[in-house]
Parts: structure tokens; C-alpha cells; sequence
């Protein structure tokens, strides 16, 4: 049996799963934002094999683009966390329960 | 050999992916996922796109895990999660309910329509009309990111920038205040 698209894509909708239980059910915010950062690879992979199943280069472009977005999600985000940590003593989403900042 | 390497790579990321969702330690969630990010470069290398697992490993597993382990660690986050909340039998009923709901999804639609060619194809020199056929090599990286999505390029460097500054200004407003 040789590996196709389909194997790739189950892979990584399993993998896209993990970081999506991930998010449910943890509550430290660091490792929520890791499974957010699973859940963009899992897309970076389904990208990459959809872009060489196709044969064009638009996925690698798309998967290229993603990775610097998310780059640049994590920057701002681990600074609002260092920012939470500073006012609130705790990164645990269930004692952040405040809208007042 | 290639499904053989297909099989290693998966499952080691699956498995350390799981890993670093259920570990307490938030350090050894990070490393966890070093590896997870890893096989996914390996992936991406038998899926011939060479130049993305390069990235994969110097942008995701290189500065965005080291990034989380200096957070981590100058947190230092020692106090324990409370999953108080997972004992409850409603939690258990729903969370049974969504486990199945979500793999009968995922292999239903897998196993009932397949997609429509289960091999890869031979990488050849022209795509169709109008788009770049699949290369691995950074000049076509480069070729491509100058001519088609050039307005894309210059707005995701636009975007690094929008979010530089909002970080330093982020960290800097909060050392004034205490400051005061």
C-alpha cells in the first residue's frame, strides 16, 4: 500500500483533533496557545499535501504566509500573557473571569 | 521505505502531540511539542516540499518554542490546574458525546467518499494555465512571492511590523504604570 493524499489528510485532521481537546480542556493559558499553534500545523500539513497532490504552488505559498502569521500571533499573545501574569498573579483561564482590566 | 518513514513520523507526532496536551508540566509540554513540530517537518520533507520542513524547523521548532520556553520559565507557572470541573457526570456524558461525534465525523467521511486519487502524482515541469507547478526549491519560493503574491508578501510584512510595535508598546505601557 503506498501512502496517498488520504493518509495525509487523516493525519492531519487527527493532529488538528489533539490541538482542538487541547484547547477544551486545558486551562493554562501557554499550553491553550500551543494547541492553537498544533491546529495551524495540522492546516500547514493538509496544505502541503493538498498544494503536491494539485501539483501548483499556491498551498506552499499559503502554508508559508500561515507560518509567519502565526510567528507573529505568538509574539503578541505570550506578551499579553506576561501582561496577565503582571496584574493578575495567574495564567489559568478560570480565574481570569473578569471584564474589568 | 517512504511508508514505512510516513508511518514513524506520524505516529511520533500523534503521540507526541497527545503528550503535550496531557502533561501537567508546562516545560515538558513544550518540549513535547518540539518534537511533534519536528516530525511534522519530517513530513513535509517525504512530502518533497524541503525548503517548508527547513522552515517548519527553524521558524516553529527554532525561535516560536523558544519564545514559549522563556515564557514559561520566567513565569514560572508552578500552580496546579484544577480539574475539578472533568469529574462532574454531565462533563463525562458530554465529553463522550463529543469524542464520538468527532471520530465518527473524521473516519466516516474517510472511509465512505474517498478523495479523488490516492497517489501522489510525478512532479512535472508545467501546471496548468495559469498556475506554478509544485517545486521545493527556494528560488521558486522567491520567484513566486515576488511576482504573484507580491501584494500578500508586502502586507504579512506589514503585518511582522503592526505586530513588533504592538508588543513593545504591550510590554512597555505596564512598566510605567507599576512604575508610578
Amino acid at each position: 500500500m503506498t501512502i496517498g493524499i488520504n493518509e495525509f489528510i487523516i493525519v492531519s485532521s487527527l493532529l488538528f483533533l489533539v490541538g482542538f481537546f487541547g484547547v477544551i480542556f486545558r486551562r493554562n493559558t501557554i499550553i491553550i496557545y500551543m494547541s492553537i499553534e498544533l491546529m495551524l500545523n495540522a492546516i500547514n500539513l493538509a496544505l502541503v499535501a493538498f498544494s503536491r497532490y494539485n501539483n501548483t504552488m499556491d498551498g506552499s505559498i499559503f502554508v508559508f504566509f500561515i507560518m509567519t502569521v502565526a510567528a507573529a500571533e505568538v509574539a503578541v499573545g505570550l506578551a499579553i500573557i506576561v501582561m496577565l501574569y503582571r496584574q493578575k498573579q495567574t495564567v489559568l483561564v478560570n480565574e481570569l473571569n473578569q471584564l474589568k482590566g | 521505505m517512504i511508508d514505512l518513514l510516513f508511518y514513524i513520523f506520524a505516529s511520533l507526532m500523534l503521540l507526541s502531540a497527545l503528550a503535550m496536551v496531557l502533561n501537567k508540566n508546562a516545560v515538558n509540554s513544550a518540549m513535547c511539542m518540539i518534537v511533534a513540530l519536528v516530525s511534522t517537518a519530517g513530513l513535509f520533507v517525504l512530502l518533497e516540499a524541503y525548503f517548508l520542513a527547513i522552515l517548519q524547523v527553524l521558524v516553529y521548532a527554532g525561535a516560536v518554542m523558544v519564545l514559549f520556553l522563556f515564557i514559561i520559565m520566567l513565569l514560572d507557572v508552578d500552580k496546579e490546574e484544577n480539574y475539578e470541573y472533568l469529574k462532574h457526570k454531565f462533563a463525562f456524558v458530554a465529553r463522550l458525546l463529543g469524542f464520538s461525534l468527532l471520530f465518527f465525523l473524521v473516519f466516516n467521511s474517510f472511509s465512505e467518499m474517498h478523495l479523488p486519487a490516492t497517489d501522489l502524482v510525478q512532479i512535472s515541469n508545467e501546471g496548468e494555465a495559469g498556475t506554478i507547478a509544485f517545486s521545493n526549491t527556494a528560488k521558486s519560493f522567491g520567484q513566486i512571492l515576488f511576482t504573484k503574491y507580491m501584494f500578500p508578501f508586502q502586507v504579512i510584512g506589514f503585518l511582522l511590523l503592526v505586530a513588533m510595535i504592538g508588543v513593545i508598546v504591550i510590554s512597555k505601557k505596564h512598566s510605567t504604570d507599576t512604575e508610578q
